[in-house]
């Protein structure tokens, strides 16, 4: 099988698969960074959200040949410390239901508050619009997205 | 201390045992079989029972006995321990029991597990804590009675004394077990965990990414696996490329497993063993298998639709027959006759089915998701032909259940699987459109053919259903989750009531998803009884409270097993969600509130949808206001997340859900054809609990079947069309 170098969370990983293998699967059973979720393998979920470049990508729909040498975010990478505004707001409203697709919520309401700081109700529910949660836990994601927003704000953080 | 010593006075309830190294093991409502269990008593930790241990450092470790699903019981369920220990919750290490035999069963289903262990949580924190006091009392040479404790400390306070749980524990591990009549349980206005908002205990873990969900197990030298079923039920391989497939990169071995008629089990298929997931899931799309699917032949979704409208000609089986609808009809100010339906659905937890399966010469251990993980452990011996003992299974946090993990087809297929890996682990993984067809029951659609009357005062005076349902192999008996009891409302609330009954026998297996039956009926039932209130007149709250009657228990009615019905409290929740959402407000035209009410699982849920529809027919849920009434809340965070999450699974379900078949098969696959309500769709919600002095119950499932009748009302008084079938999205809103 090909090898391919691949730059996950700062760190660079040797991998040998098959071309067509989507970047999910790469970082679930090869990297074992299992927190980047396999909802539905068709992009229609967002349980798979990462970071390409800092643009938030379906990582079921990235193969593995197309994204050498791009910087890859997972959840795990999000922050050194595990206490981002956003994973900080998730526990400070208790979101989680089930808690599997939130990982992907996460990493889409980060890339989005990046190019967004100050979004309006409306741009929140839009930017979070591709990522589905069957337990139904919007309202809070709503609520924790705009906290960390706040948060970023008066920190100033990146 | 003896097991047989005459201090042992609750051989019910409590057990206690002494062991040599001064541990005790302490079993509540359990069989005889836990009596003198071993304590590993090398940390010297006190251990008075199964869900409680103290080590000498203070380190308070509770047990979550039941699979956590996203109910929330991994957090709610150790508190009301906690509580009674009188520790602080944030303080307490929180560990997943594995299946076990001595903490009562362990299951997640029916909204049962707050009712099934608040008291025996209760009780183990309560009589760890008299332990704990009596260890002070004697280290103090005072009476129990002159001590107090908080946050994990015994106090003494008239000479301001301190001793923490873990300087207790050691002492506390040598005393005899006290008198049941000794043990006092906090009144409520002590609690301070109960009733609290406490964040899931996983949460730190979740918003990390960190393992932690059935598909995040790895074990050492794992390999991965993938299952291919017939598209129909149950259908046998008749031949398939496994050769081909062996010699795909990656693939380790594909082979076919004959399989049992069980369509909760081991069902016939194919099985691919890989070096990895994508591995499996690419070999699985070169696969090429006949099967025979001829029990497919005449049932599709039309076939069905047809033969409904067929059997509502017929008299049908009648299963209930309250006064005289007939003569009701004849003398009734309005009569009403209306047809609904709903659609068979699935459960899609949003993480696919699967299971870890290691194989030893020991046995099979397993890492489950299942919500009956002892009726797994079942399945698995049963089928293939294992001793119980040699099976261990480990609980593992599942991405949703909805019912879908009451049953342990994954995980008798995976240790099929495992049996033939030569001893290395095995991960199997559905893909979605696997968890899509193969829900292997699915809920079951429905069709009512109903006639109602109100009275010249107004009220409701008789009501007539003719309720098609579905029949697993069978026209005689219905399948699981589609019966109707003859209990169901409004019966036993209505003089003149008829139920008849018809069955379409299905080769669609069917079974429980959230609320089972009440999440089709709550439908039906609240829908047509607004359907009479508005051919009345009448205010649909008023309607509803009048026909709820005086405040009292009513029975089940006779040779009935239905639970008894409160009227008091269900008014209460009608009147608070009305009151809440402000019923009765002016609104314009394509602007309408809508209400419903349904007791299930012991709980009482009345909700108030407003919707706004544009004449083009585009459908907007503003708000929807909910009232419950379950007793007292446990964790208020988590139990209003349950609600939130019930609201918008509810307009999910109303809105957009629909399973169909042809010749057999599932047509949807996907969530692009299958969809699940999106965050820009989800409207305002206002969550309000009666915390009544009943005892509590769960939350779970009660809040989910009132919420599309509340939505389809909303949509009624907006646009002036009542929705008689689901999905909403099969219904035509244009107005002008």
């Amino acid at each position: 099988m090909p090898a391919y170098t691949l730059k996950v969370n700062g760190q660079t990983h040797k991998v040998e698969a098959a071309a067509d293998t989507p970047l999910l699967w790469i970082l679930r059973d090869h990297l074992d960074l299992v927190g980047t979720k396999y909802g539905c393998g068709i992009g229609q979920c967002g349980a798979c959200t990462v970071h390409l470049n800092g643009v938030p990508m379906r990582s079921c729909q990235l193969l593995v040949s197309t994204v050498v040498g791009a910087a890859i975010t997972t959840i795990e990478g999000l922050d050194p410390a595990g206490s981002h505004p956003l994973q900080q707001a998730w526990c400070e409203h208790d979101v989680p239901q089930c808690g599997y697709c939130q990982s992907g919520q996460i990493m889409t309401a980060a890339a989005f508050l990046q190019n967004n700081p100050s979004p309006t109700d409306e741009e929140i529910d839009g930017a979070m619009a591709g990522n589905l949660c069957r337990c139904g836990t919007y309202a809070r994601i709503h609520a924790a997205v705009k906290d960390a927003a706040a948060a970023m704000r008066q920190g100033g953080r990146k | 201390m003896n097991p047989t010593t005459a201090t042992i006075t609750r051989r019910d309830f409590i057990r206690v045992s002494a062991l040599a190294g001064g541990g005790f093991v302490l079993s509540l409502a359990l069989p005889a079989k836990a009596w003198g269990q071993a304590l590993d008593d090398t940390t010297k930790a006190f251990t008075p029972n199964p869900f409680i241990t103290i080590t000498p450092e203070g380190v308070v470790t509770i047990l979550a006995k039941n699979p956590e699903i996203g109910q929330g019981v991994k957090t709610s369920l150790p508190m009301i321990v906690a509580e009674e220990l009188d520790v602080d919750f944030s303080t307490v290490v929180v560990a997943q029991a594995g299946l076990r035999s001595d903490v009562g069963a362990q299951f997640a289903g029916g909204s049962r597990s707050t009712p099934n262990n608040y008291q025996l949580l209760r009780r183990a924190g309560a009589t760890a804590r008299a332990m704990l006091v009596a260890a002070a009392a004697q280290t103090w040479q005072v009476r129990p009675e002159e001590l107090k404790t908080e946050h994990g400390k015994v106090i003494h306070p008239a000479t301001g004394r301190v001793l923490t749980y873990g300087q207790l524990a050691a002492k506390a591990a040598t005393l005899p077990l006290p008198d049941e009549n000794s043990i006092k349980l906090k009144s409520e206005d002590e609690f301070k965990v109960l009733g609290s908002r406490i964040g899931g205990v996983d949460n730190p873990l979740i918003v990390t990414g960190q393992p932690l969900f059935g598909i995040d197990q790895k074990l050492p030298g794992m390999v991965y696996a993938a299952y291919e079923k017939c598209p129909v039920f149950g259908g046998p391989v008749v031949s398939a490329n496994t050769e081909r497939l062996k010699a795909l990169p990656g693939v380790l071995d594909a082979f076919v497993i004959a399989g049992t008629d069980n369509s909760s089990g081991l069902l016939p298929g194919v099985a691919i063993v890989a070096t990895s997931t994508w591995a499996a899931f690419a070999a699985k799309r070169q696969l090429q298998v006949v099967w025979d699917e001829s029990a497919g032949d005449g049932h599709s979704t039309e076939a069905y639709a047809a033969k409904a409208v067929e059997l509502a000609q017929t008299t049908g089986t009648t299963l209930k027959n309250d006064g005289d609808v007939t003569a009701a009809f004849a003398s009734a100010a309005k009569v009403v006759a209306s047809a609904y339906s709903y659609p068979f659905l699935n459960h899609a937890p949003l993480e696919p089915q699967g299971c870890t399966a290691w194989a030893r010469n020991d046995g099979i251990e397993f890492w489950t998701t299942s919500q009956t993980p002892g009726s797994g452990q079942d399945l698995v011996a049963k089928t293939l032909n294992l001793p119980k003992d040699k099976l261990k299974v480990n609980m593992v946090r599942a991405g949703g259940g909805f019912g879908r993990r009451l049953a342990n087809d994954y995980m008798v297929e995976a240790a099929a699987i495992a049996l033939r890996t030569n001893g290395a682990p095995v991960k199997l993984t559905w893909t979605r459109e696997d968890d899509m067809r193969h829900d292997c029951y699915h809920r079951p659609g429905g069709f009512h053919f109903l006639k109602g009357a109100v009275d010249a005062q107004g009220k409701l005076s008789a009501w007539h259903n003719h309720f098609v349902t579905f029949g697993y192999k069978s026209a005689d008996k219905p399948s699981s989750s589609a019966g109707l009891s003859p209990d169901e409302l409004p019966a036993r609330f209505v003089p003149n009531y008829r139920l008849d009954q018809s069955i379409i026998p299905t080769i669609i297996p069917t079974g429980p998803m959230r609320a089972p039956g009440s999440n089709g009926l709550a439908f039906v039932m609240q829908s047509f009884i607004d359907e009479l209130a508005h051919a009345a007149g009448r205010d649909p709250v008023e309607f509803r409270l009048e026909l709820l009657g005086p405040d009292r228990m009513v029975p089940p009615s006779e040779g009935q097993r239905s639970a008894a019905y409160d009227a008091t409290r269900m008014k209460g929740v009608v009147r608070l969600a009305a009151e809440k959402s402000g019923w009765g407000k002016t609104l314009p035209k394509g602007e309408g509130m809508g209400i419903a009410f349904h007791f299930s699982h012991s709980g009482y849920a009345a909700m108030v949808a407003e919707v706004a529809v544009a004449p083009d027919g585009t459908l907007k849920v503003r708000a929807v206001t909910a009232a419950l009434d379950v007793g007292p809340i446990i964790n208020l965070s988590g139990a209003e997340n349950q609600i939130q999450g019930s609201i918008v699974d509810g307009i999910s379900v109303a809105w957009l859900q629909e399973l169909t078949y042809d010749r057999g098969r599932t047509v949807q696959a996907n969530f692009d054809t299958y969809p699940l309500l999106r965050s820009t769709e989800t409207p305002a919600m206002a969550v309000h609990f009666i915390q009544s002095k009943n005892p509590p119950t769960g939350l779970g499932e009660p809040g989910y079947p009132v919420v599309p009748p509340a939505l389809c009302n909303a949509i009624f008084a907006a646009t002036g069309k009542r929705i008689r079938q689901l999905p909403i999205t099969k219904n035509d809103l244009r107005w002008a």
